[in-house]
């Protein structure tokens, strides 16, 4: 087949890597930067303002302003931290925190995939019935299901435990999860499946082969939005959590507790904020475009 | 490798649709057989019950000694080359090949030895790092053909392989599978709708009609002998001209007429169709394939009872010949296949004038013959085909008038 072969495009080295040429594209895209550059800092305001405000000693809070943490000499000190560390509860919160995050992360997402391969690729009696009554779930407030798991979590024995709180975020995490994720593995062409059938694969390989790996994006930020709504929540977990408090429901108790311990409740809320952020970059690689470029025609 | 074997085979699929009937077709082990037919007349079911993505609704199929129609996809041991090569996007074209291999867990060693052999068959050496969306289209599909091979399958399958590749690049591949299934020597159920694929490529080939197997035989004697007006039609491009005539003898010799065209049957289209002296005084169709005709002017030695009469109204000189459309005085033959066939290629009978038909000569390069010209052409009488306008059976044999093959 070497006249085939002989087919291959000449690699010509590309005219627009010259430095002229990366230069003048950079110059045309300077004023559009510019302006995401101006909204981005807008956005990040409030989050500045609370960081400059956790480096403020707690005496220092009210007499010094903001720009005396970047003039020299600085009166920022990281004395909030390390009294946040050592003498209160806020790092065990934090652990708490990322063990429902985690947790109501994984098991939503784990149950949806199969579920909604399971939807869109496998054929069973009521498939689409079924499918309409995920639907449906969506539109049910988490609000409403509070008070009867109250009570059920109650009779089960497993009220105020991390254990109730991954549960419930699965449960109402899941349809979301399962309508996004079959709706994306319907878009995975069929050839690709029933070519791997024909190849010797069994269902359970098609899904890890395949189907986990095409669906990367989609599961990507689904685990994000997913981390991010268990990582922030604080209405479940002030229901069910009394003595295994979350970090939100930490933060909240000393705003009441106290009035005005801003030296605990900006570093927390800080560092309860940086964390799902290092999360979002940490994903952010996996939302790639044309995952599926190549593969039919 | 095994031979495969459809025994009544039909399908319908679940809206009530009967895509394949009565379906019996035995290919043999090591056969490159080709399915052909207009598009939407059941090929790719046919070959999708084969490879076991569709439920057999009637039948029995066998691969090699094995009755397989409830057998999965994955323990049927054929390969299939999908028309969108379907190849795995997030694999290279290494991992693309060898995911069969791994799935059965064939040695590390002996999966790095066939994957290497096939790419080096397929000229994919240097590309066997690289993800499809980074290949060409003719590379794409040579690293379907190498997925499809290395698993040395009882089978191949191949639903349409070239029909995304240019045309220059068709022709080439075509030749590269025929020589690579030669030297492999796998059975192989090839899907087209084009019938140059399927004359140029097939051990024998299946036209198919509407779900329905219509002839199987080799492209020579599909040519030569079609069973029907249907694969009269299809096989052969340009196609086959059809009119409608009647047969009669004068001094002896036998005549078509239609309109005031006559045309006698030579010697050779009668010894081969003795069925035709049942039909005197009686109307048949004519088809006459249009590389049968010639200008008149350039065959002046041929016998003045061969010509037609007519106008050209299209010249499409091609360089090594001209293909001369032009109209003749007599009615063109019309049946349920001759419009299903003008429909597969995008015409419409409806604009000929009742009584006039147009024709298509393949007239040699020389040909001086001008548009808005009234022409005379030579008809090679020897390889006249006739069909029973009834039946739209070829008239071949006696009282039968089945075809051969
Ligand atoms: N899943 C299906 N359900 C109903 N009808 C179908 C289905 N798939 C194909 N058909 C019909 O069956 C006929 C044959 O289809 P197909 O085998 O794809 O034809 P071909 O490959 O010869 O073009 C077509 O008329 C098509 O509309
Ligand atoms: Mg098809």
């Amino acid at each position: 087949m070497a006249e085939v072969a002989a087919q291959q495009p000449i690699v010509v080295p590309d005219p627009s890597d010259t430095v002229a040429a990366r230069i003048i594209r950079i110059a045309g895209k300077l004023p559009v930067n510019l302006f995401l550059a101006a909204i981005g800092l807008v956005w990040l305001v409030p989050t500045i303002g609370l960081f400059l405000s956790s480096l403020l000693a707690p005496n220092d809070f009210n007499s010094k302003g903001w720009w005396q943490i970047i003039s020299k000499p600085s009166v920022a000190t990281w004395a909030n931290y390390s009294n946040l560390w050592n003498s209160t509860d806020i790092p065990h919160s934090l652990v708490t925190t990322a063990e429902i995050a985690i947790g109501g992360t994984v098991f939503p997402i784990l149950v949806a995939a199969l579920a909604g391969y399971a939807f869109a690729w496998l054929e069973f009696p009521g498939r689409d019935w079924l499918f309409v009554v995920v639907i449906g779930l969506l539109v049910v407030p988490l609000q409403m299901a509070l008070i009867p798991m109250f009570s059920l979590y109650n009779k089960l024995g497993i009220f105020d435990t991390v254990i109730s709180l991954v549960l419930f975020h699965t449960a109402f995490g899941l349809p979301f999860a399962i309508f996004l994720l079959r709706n994306f593995f319907i878009g995975i062409p069929k050839d690709i499946l029933e070519s791997a059938r024909i190849d010797g694969a069994s269902e359970v390989r098609i899904f890890s082969r395949l189907i986990l790996p095409l669906g990367l994006p989609a599961i990507a930020s689904l685990a994000i939005f997913q981390f991010l709504w268990t990582w922030n929540d604080l209405l479940v977990a002030l229901t069910f959590a009394r003595n295994t408090q979350p970090v939100t429901v930490a933060i909240y108790t000393n705003l009441r507790q106290f009035g005005s311990n801003i030296d605990i409740i900006a570093p927390a809320s800080f560092l309860s904020l940086v964390i799902p952020l290092a999360v979002f970059f940490a994903f952010q690689r996996y939302f790639v475009q044309g995952l599926l470029a190549g593969s039919v025609k | 490798m095994a031979a495969v074997t459809f025994d009544q085979i039909g399908k319908i699929y679940p809206d009530g649709f009967s895509a394949v009937r009565n379906f019996n077709l035995e290919i043999e082990d090591g056969e490159f057989m080709v399915l052909v037919g207009p598009s939407g007349c059941g090929k790719t079911t046919a070959l999708r019950m084969v490879a076991g993505l569709e439920d057999i609704s009637h039948g029995v199929l066998r691969i090699g000694e094995r009755v397989v129609n409830h057998v999965p996809s994955r323990d049927r041991d054929i390969a299939m080359v999908f028309q969108s090569y379907a190849l795995y996007p997030h694999l290279t074209v290494y991992e693309n090949i060898a995911f069969g291999l791994r799935l059965k867990k064939v040695p590390k060693g002996e999966i790095d030895q066939r994957v290497h052999e096939a790419a080096r068959v397929l000229d994919l050496e240097p590309h066997l790092k690289r993800k499809p969306r980074a290949l060409s289209g003719g590379q794409r599909q040579r690293v379907a053909m190498g997925r499809a091979i290395v698993r040395r399958p009882q089978a191949f399958l191949m639903d349409e392989p070239l029909s995304n590749l240019d045309a220059k690049l068709r022709v080439q591949t075509r030749a590269e599978i025929s020589k690579l299934q030669h030297s492999l020597g796998t059975t192989t159920i090839y899907v087209t709708h084009d019938q140059v694929e399927a004359m140029t490529m097939g051990d024998r080939v299946a036209v198919m009609r509407k779900g329905e197997l219509q002839q199987v035989a080799t492209p020579q004697t599909l040519y030569d002998r079609p069973v029907n007006l249907f694969v009269g039609g299809f096989i052969g491009s340009p196609a086959m001209n059809m009119i409608e005539a009647t047969l009669q003898r004068s001094n002896g010799n036998f005549e078509a007429v239609a309109g005031t065209q006559r045309v006698t049957v030579g010697q050779e289209t009668l010894s081969q169709r003795p069925g035709l002296t049942a039909f005197e005084g009686r109307e048949v169709i004519l088809g006459i394939r249009p590389e049968d005709i010639e200008d008149a002017a350039l065959e002046p030695d041929r016998a003045g009872d061969a010509r037609l009469h007519g106008k050209l109204v299209l010249r499409e000189a091609l360089g090594s010949e001209i293909m001369a459309h032009f109209t003749i005085d007599a009615p063109p033959a019309r049946t349920e296949e001759t419009a299903e066939l003008a429909e597969d290629v995008g015409a419409e009978l409806t604009e000929d004038a009742p009584q006039e038909s147009l024709l298509i000569g393949r007239f040699g390069a020389r040909s001086r013959v001008t548009e808005g010209d009234t022409i005379e052409a030579a008809v090679d009488t020897r390889a006249l085909h006739f069909f029973d306008p009834e039946t739209g059976l070829g008239i071949y044999e006696g009282s039968n008038t089945k075809g051969a093959g």
